[in-house]
């Protein structure tokens, strides 16, 4: 089922086969099909009502498919609850910031560590006062930038530190594979700018499912992309290619975004 | 401020109630100890609902099974030793005095109890766990006063305190000493509990529910052990609480016990360590002093209730040691 693994075309980590999903008579995702390879950051984009957040929840476990199955380093785990799939290795950062508000940054992080540990049933020694969870914890939050907020209560931090806390936490994991909701979503230009250079050097250590709406974001970042538009995907590939798309011109991409680039034929082809 | 301030409010409570008994000693006041006991009992009963609903967010309305689990515990292993009958005539396993045995028996009783009632209510949250944890009470509350063995509605007398090894636990100083010290234990477990791994997630379980399966941790497990050990904590509440009046009936799995267990715990404050501490003592208080003015003196407390909901969710720990600070 897999593409073999050679030299130019990396196994992929994350797989999803023929998903579709219907609410009645709409269909949010038609026969979706696309990997996430390692070392790449694949970029997902449309329109609003799309179907992103649909495909995502899929993908994360909060939503089962009528057909179709989600693979994670070649192993089906298309019935997995969403916890199931995180133990698995695939850490997910959501488009709204979804944290334990009245605990403490570091704590936050350490809850992460945690739950990649996975010895929660313990009673009696305090979290914070073991090292291996705090040292990992605050590793993440280092890479993230947030050391010296550890001590703070997350409700405290701002709309841009919350998005970096999410990351940070995701980070905690060591996750095989990182599914990203609009990271970039609210922050300031030099937050985008800090996040983007942050994730650009990130795929290499698991590469990352990058849904967001900036386009900037985007292009700069993905090694490849994929379009989808009323719940199908109707183009993957390079950056350059979907620039040059008709079909993603027409459903998708504003006149600016076409200009410049040259008209090349819809991509389904790898990088 | 924010984590001594309240380590000392608790200090001070703690104290507090032992400093209340050991002057009624001096003073000869009995009654006085008889109230410290039961402010100590009942905050013990408190400290088990606070886990599930203060630590857990797990409202449930049906603590007092567990407490008259305790209760009957007590008053059935009590009844077969005083009337010499065998308590399981098959295997002439006899009835005891002894409190350590009833504690256990009391606590693992409740535990199971427990662990039955929130494996099934926990597939529900909200107004529904509300309600299925109401209704199991009553279910417990209805049957005991249908079954004629141990007094029905009437409930049954115990004629002596049970025994504790090396005391004589028919002074009341020493039953209050021992109900003090088991509360003291608890609250020091309950709150090792609170810091270690299991406690961060039940907390972020009640947080966050989403962020808890994104970190790949399941909340049902936590929660169901969570219940349960709250459920066993209030369970030998109970038992003490039947041997300070040395008596048990059905009203002891009413939904208005459910309702005062729930009223320790926002008086004094939902979440915090010691706030069915102060809420017991509160309570205790209030229904001493005002109950002596007038016999509607739940007049007041629903006004004072009302007041902390409205006004100081943090209830009396937030007033006297301000809004609740994250550890360390």
């Amino acid at each position: 089922m897999t593409e073999p693994v050679n030299g130019s075309v990396r196994a992929p980590v994350l797989e999803v086969r023929g998903l579709t999903k219907a609410f009645g008579a709409l269909v949010a995702s038609k026969d979706i099909s696309l990997d996430l390879r390692a070392g790449e950051i694949h970029a997902l984009i449309g329109p609003n009502g799309a179907g992103k957040s649909t495909l995502i929840a899929q993908i994360a476990g909060e939503l089962m498919p009528d057909r179709g199955e989600v693979r994670l380093d070649g192993q089906e785990v298309t019935g997995w609850s969403t916890a199931a799939r995180t133990r698995a290795g695939l850490a997910r950062t959501f488009q709204i910031s979804s944290l334990a508000m009245e605990m403490t940054v570091l704590q936050n992080a350490v809850l992460g560590a945690l739950g990649a540990r996975g010895k929660v049933m313990r009673f009696f020694a305090p979290a914070l006062g073991d090292r291996a969870l705090v040292e990992r914890a605050m590793a993440a939050l280092e890479a993230v930038g947030l050391q010296d907020l550890a001590a703070l209560r997350t409700a405290e931090l701002s709309h841009g530190q919350r998005r970096q806390l999410e990351v940070a936490v995701a980070l905690t994991l060591a996750p095989r594979a990182f599914l990203m909701d609009e990271p970039m979503a609210g922050l300031s230009a030099s937050g985008s700018r800090r996040l983007m250079s942050f994730l650009d050097g990130l795929r290499e250590r698991a590469p990352i499912l990058l849904i967001e709406h900036d386009m900037d974001a985007v292009f700069a970042l993905a090694d490849r992309i994929s379009v989808l538009v009323n719940g199908e995907v109707i183009a993957t590939g390079s950056a350059a290619r979907i620039r040059g798309d008709a079909r993603v011109q027409e459903a998708y991409l504003g006149e600016e975004a076409c200009a410049g680039a040259g008209g090349e034929g819809r991509g389904e082809a790898a990088p | 401020m924010g984590v001594r301030r309240e380590t000392m409010v608790n200090a001070l409570l703690l104290a507090g109630l032992l400093a209340v008994p050991l002057w009624a000693l001096w003073a000869d006041e009995p009654f006085t100890i008889t109230l410290a006991t039961r402010v100590a009992i009942l905050a013990l009963a408190g400290v088990g609902l606070n886990l599930a609903l203060g630590t857990g967010g797990l409202v449930s309305f049906g603590h007092a099974v567990f407490f008259g689990i305790g209760g009957y515990a007590m008053g059935i292993l009590a009844f077969h030793a005083q009337n010499y009958t065998p308590l399981i005539e098959a295997f002439s396993i006899p009835g005891t005095r002894s409190m350590p045995v009833i504690w256990a028996v009391a606590v693992l009783a409740s535990a199971l109890a427990a662990l039955a009632i929130g494996a099934l209510s926990l597939r529900t949250s909200g107004v529904y766990f509300i309600m299925i944890t109401l209704a199991f009470g009553q279910m417990f509350y209805y049957f005991t006063i249908s079954w004629p063995a141990y007094g029905g509605e009437d409930g049954m007398s115990i004629y002596l305190r049970n025994n504790f090894p090396g005391v004589n636990t028919l002074v009341p100083f020493n039953f209050f000493a021992i109900s003090y010290t088991l509360l003291a234990a608890v609250l020091l477990l309950v709150g090792r509990l609170m810091r270690a791994p299991f406690g961060l997630a039940l907390s972020a379980a009640r947080q966050n529910e989403t962020r808890l399966r994104a970190v790949g941790i399941d909340p049902y497990r936590l929660r169901l052990t969570a219940f349960t050990l709250s459920g066993a904590i209030t369970g030998l509440s109970g038992a003490l609480y039947a041997d300070l009046n040395r008596f048990v009936s059905p009203s002891m799995f009413s939904w208005q016990t459910s309702g005062e267990i729930m009223i320790f715990v926002i008086l004094g404050g939902v979440g915090r360590l010691f706030g069915p501490v102060a809420g017991a003592a509160l309570f205790i208080l209030l229904e001493h002093f005002l109950g002596g003015i007038s016999e509607y003196w739940h007049i007041f407390l629903g006004a004072l209730l009302l007041g902390v909901v409205l006004f100081a969710r943090g209830g009396l720990i937030g007033l006297l040691a301000g809004r609740e600070v994250a550890h360390d």
